[in-house]
């Protein structure tokens, strides 16, 4: 399988290509967008601001032409939120392509949302194998409200998206690389889709 | 439900891991990648991994073994010891690790704390406090492996590194670490209350009551612990079964 991590220096992806080693599959780490282009499939890690990862996508048309992607993709935290429209995070303009907001946690709650926390409503083949309940690794400031692209819910307090699917775009909120088996398995499922 | 944290910290010299106890007298307690894939096993929840070497040729050392431990285990890690700068953190990044901890580099220089969390987001900055009191100052802030006092009270500088970009504070009692007496609970419950991050209890865990008593009185949302754990004293899946029956929530 040809399979690309989208490249842009925002994010954590030494970890992404362990968890995808560990795995079984190399993945090709790009920046350039035929690469991109050419993949069976696209990772999309990120993590820190929102604002310095859209400038660092602007720096490489990434802003443009990501969306143009027909092939499986899939968002990973930052990755996720990136996808979406419009984050209260330095009131960033995103990607656009999943048209909802990225809002800040308002709660009396620790903030960052920070550690293991559980999966509800789980929907599509990303979710094949995993259980209603199984633990994730979290770690993030902002989320994305519940929507009908909504494919897993977290609560903190309250229910926000733990992921997403629209058309072939997938993302997650938490992180599958460092979330143990469930995690492993919800990795495994997009490699497979 | 966000669930309360059992971090095992191994202290990391030569590639190998040792327990400093009351920071002196360090013992031999393993392999760390063999011990970092037993503990995810077991059900630790994260990892602490602290280079307490000197030279930058050890941290050389350190960083491929940060490489190899994020090669072989499925949950994160933090990483500290000897961090002074964003090239530092961003080799450790880089390698794999998913948070990195500073201590006297941030009392020296605070506004590197706001560089790290403006390069790499205040989700990957923990900010290690060591903590002692005395009846004459209170708590305060040491620095230098908890050798050199400082002009901080506890609670205005974990606010204040908070302010700066922490996204995490981890907290050590001095007074009460290597004493397997329990958790300070106190100075815990302060700083967990004044801050808007998570705070790690660290220093003092001796018993399974203590865990309790860190998360249910002193309001922590992780404790840590060392010896306690690398010696076996305490198997991590007894801990948290002993947890789920006195009402806190853990992962299981």
């Amino acid at each position: 399988m040809n399979l690309v991590i989208v490249d842009y220096k925002a994010g954590n992806v030494q970890s992404v290509l362990f968890a995808l080693e560990r795995l079984g599959v190399q993945a090709k780490l790009s920046s350039d967008f035929e690469t991109i282009k050419a993949a069976d499939k696209v990772i999309f890690p990120g993590v820190g601001e929102a604002s310095a990862a859209m400038a660092q996508l602007k720096a490489r048309n990434l802003d443009k032409l990501l969306p143009e992607l027909e092939q499986p993709f899939f968002g990973v935290c930052l990755g996720m939120q990136l996808l979406c429209q419009h984050s209260e995070e330095s009131d960033t303009d995103l990607l656009g392509i999943i048209p909802l907001p990225v809002k800040r946690f308002q709660t009396d709650l620790k903030v960052p949302h920070m550690g293991w926390n559980q999966l509800a409503n789980l929907k599509t083949p990303l979710f094949e194998g995993v259980a209603e309940q199984d633990f994730v690794y979290y770690v993030h400031s902002f989320y994305v409200p519940l929507s009908e692209y909504t494919i897993a819910q977290t609560s903190y307090p309250d229910a926000f998206s733990a992921a997403l699917q629209y058309k072939n775009f997938y993302a997650a909120q938490f992180h599958p690389e460092k979330s143990g088996a469930a995690g492993s398995q919800i990795l495994q499922n997009f490699l497979a889709l | 439900m966000l669930t309360k944290r059992i971090i095992p910290c191994l202290d990391i010299k030569n590639g190998r891991c040792v327990k400093g106890i009351q920071f002196e007298n360090i013992r031999d307690a393993g392999d760390p990648v063999q011990l970092a894939k037993w503990y995810a096993e077991q059900g630790a929840d994260e990892l602490v991994f602290l280079d307490i070497t000197a030279t930058n040729e050890e941290r050389k050392t350190f960083a491929e073994l940060v490489r190899d431990i994020a090669r072989h285990i499925d949950i994160p890690f933090t990483v500290g010891g000897g961090i002074s700068s964003v090239a530092d953190v961003e080799v450790l990044l880089m390698a794999g690790a998913d948070k990195v901890s500073i201590n006297s580099s941030a009392i020296k220089n605070p506004a590197l704390i706001e560089e790290l969390a403006k390069h790499f987001g205040s989700q990957c900055v923990t900010v290690a406090i060591d903590t002692k009191y005395t009846e004459a100052t209170g708590w305060k802030v040491y620095t230098r492996a908890g050798t050199i006092e400082t002009e901080h009270a506890t609670v205005d500088w974990a606010k204040k590194v908070t302010e700066l970009g922490a996204g995490e504070i981890l907290l050590t009692s001095m007074n009460n670490d290597g004493t397997k007496a329990g958790f300070a609970l106190d100075i815990t419950k302060a700083v967990s209350e004044a801050v808007t991050v998570p705070v790690i209890a660290s220093g003092g865990a001796g018993t399974m009551q203590h865990f309790s008593d860190a998360f249910k009185e002193a309001n922590a949302d992780a404790a840590l612990a060392a010896s306690l754990f690398h010696f076996r004293e305490l198997e991590i899946p007894v801990l948290k079964n002993f947890l789920k029956t006195q009402g806190v929530d853990v992962r299981i």
